[in-house]
């Protein structure tokens, strides 16, 4: 147990003024009186102190009462969606591995929204620190029925008093989450009387400790009062976690591993990859990376071609955007590639986004493509619009049968589907499109395409048929007279 | 000789400090502070820096416990 100071006072974690506390009160919390949260604040703020860990501690702010968090502790600070900490602080913990990550939730936001985070995030073993406040309710709304709330408690949406066999039991998360190997220390304590709270000092600097000697994932569940939602006295609500809370809610040790742990065994140190390796691990990794595209011979529009390709799913769009973007990668150029899922890939619209460039690419999004490519007639009605002045137009004729109104833009009709199926297999629709948009834009280079799609097709048995489909597309757009 | 120093104006009056103080030397102040409430006060002598007060005080800046001066 650690010794106390000789003089006690706010702990150095704490800003020195709430200045993010919108009204002139900044010095105190926008807690009520008698509050819980305040209490176990203070205490994890004197644990920071005390270990010096200040400069490397990241607090996770729930939503909730203790929404705020990051309006006192002067550490780093992130305000995360309803229940999702756990999630966070993991990603935070897993790239800044010897950042301090302290994730503060409570009821509704770790029990009830954000259940399965905390199981997966425990179940993981994550080397981070989870304080989970349990006040039996909702409080910040007003005082709703909570995963915590007790058997029989009066809330405003259990206005009889919760029943088992309509609203079902309290959740005991400290139990749950004690039966899982991962976690390394769970205990639950109260802050009620001298002796509860001195064994609460002494859970809250054990479980940062344990993060600190990367022994993994630990969680002290603490019961809190609610002096407001309860419509209590602080002291009666004192009186109601001992009386009540306590008996459903046992305190003590749930589990402690800590011991058997060696230190560091699960601190887990960031692998960083050499990007000379993403290729390789990409399984990209071959010969005609490196070719240089002759950049001056393509029309200007088209040296930095931003995609839009839009049709049925069935029809290749996904597999066309990612053939591109692998060209243009292969080129020595960014590429990006990002498809539209969802209801679409069951026979809707489609669509993908596809940006090539010599120079960094700040969003994937084309909002105005100069290069569209419309496969079915509802891609042509909605994105024709879209297209940039001067840009290129390449239609599908044997799926559309109205013609594109724009009189300022480049337009190709390629009856795509057809002549894919004279050579052979109507999914070679897309490889024709790419024929043309070779042809047009001359930016790409044929046998740099023909080595992607030796890297974005599976069945390599197709690929002869895409080449043909690619050389009939090309010859199409030459000998095309608009 | 232990005491204790209340800063009133940002104390919410919750009583909890009272209830804990084993040796009764904290009580609430007739004087409205700046937040509203009627804030705790040390009654002047008797403290023995048990510091239960500091720990179960919920606001940062409410009381600070010299145990030894």
């Amino acid at each position: 147990m650690a010794q106390l100071k000789d003089v006690l006072k706010k702990p150095s974690s704490f800003y020195d003024e709430f200045l993010r506390k919108p009204d002139n009160y900044q010095q105190d919390t926008h807690y009520c009186p008698g509050c819980g949260h305040g209490i176990l604040h203070k205490l994890i703020a004197e644990a920071i102190e005390d270990f010096g860990i200040k400069d490397r501690t990241i607090m996770i702010s729930p939503v909730g009462c203790s929404v705020f968090v990051y309006y006192y502790f002067d550490t780093g600070n992130f305000q995360v969606a309803h229940g999702r900490a756990p999630a966070v602080a993991t990603g935070i913990k897993r790239t800044h591995p010897d950042a301090i990550v302290i994730s503060y939730q409570g009821d509704g936001d770790l029990a009830a929204i954000g259940g399965n985070n905390i199981l997966q995030a425990a179940n993981r073993g994550e080397n981070i620190t989870v304080f989970f406040v349990n006040n039996a309710i909702y409080g910040m709304t007003g005082g709703q029925m909570a995963p915590t709330t007790l058997l029989g408690q009066k809330t405003m949406t259990s206005p009889y008093g919760r029943k088992a066999t309509w609203e079902g039991y309290p959740m005991k998360v400290s139990e749950l989450l004690s039966t899982l190997e991962a976690p390394a220390y769970v205990e639950r304590i109260a802050l009620t009387n001298g002796k509860n709270l001195m064994k609460a000092r002494k859970a809250v600097r054990k479980a940062i400790q344990a993060q600190i000697d990367g022994k993994g994932f630990s969680l002290v569940e603490t019961l809190s009062m609610c002096p407001s939602a309860w419509r209590m006295t602080p002291v009666d609500a004192k009186k109601w976690v001992e009386e009540a809370m306590m008996k459903t809610f046992p305190l003590g040790v749930y589990k402690d591993v800590l011991d058997e742990r060696e230190v560091g065994s699960w601190h887990r140190a960031l692998e960083t990859v050499p990007i000379e390796k993403y290729h390789e691990i990409l399984g990209l990794a071959h010969e005609g990376m490196e070719v240089e595209g002759d950049v001056e011979s393509v029309p200007k529009i088209f040296r930095n071609p931003k995609v839009l390709i839009a049709g049925f799913g069935g029809q290749g769009i996904l597999l066309l955007g990612q053939t591109l973007a692998e060209t243009g990668m292969r080129h020595g150029w960014n590429s990006t590639w990002i498809p539209s899922y969802g209801p679409e890939m069951r026979g809707g619209t489609a669509n993908c986004h596809v940006k090539i460039s010599s120079d960094p690419i700040g969003s994937p999004v084309v909002s105005e493509p100069n290069i569209l490519i419309a496969m079915n007639k509802p891609s042509l009605e909605r994105f024709e619009k879209d297209l940039a002045p001067g840009g290129l137009l390449i239609y599908n004729t044997s799926m559309i049968d109205i013609k594109p109104t724009r009189t300022d833009i480049e337009i190709l009709p390629l009856p795509a589907t057809e002549m894919a199926d004279e050579i052979g297999s109507l999914r070679v629709a897309n490889m024709v499109i790419i024929g043309a948009v070779l042809e047009k834009t001359k930016i790409l280079q044929k046998d740099v395409v023909l080595d992607s799609l030796n890297a974005v097709v599976k069945h390599k048995k197709f690929i002869p048929m895409n080449s043909d489909a690619i050389n009939k597309g090309m010859e199409y757009a030459r000998n095309y007279k608009g | 000789m232990a005491r204790i120093e209340v800063h009133k104006d940002h104390c919410k009056g919750c009583g909890l400090c009272i209830d804990i103080c084993p040796v009764n030397v904290i009580e609430t102040s007739k004087e409205i502070n700046n937040l509203g409430y009627h804030p705790a006060q040390y009654k002047g002598e008797g403290c023995t820096g048990c510091t239960l007060c500091f720990y179960t005080c919920p606001e940062p800046d409410a009381i600070v416990v010299y145990r030894k001066d």
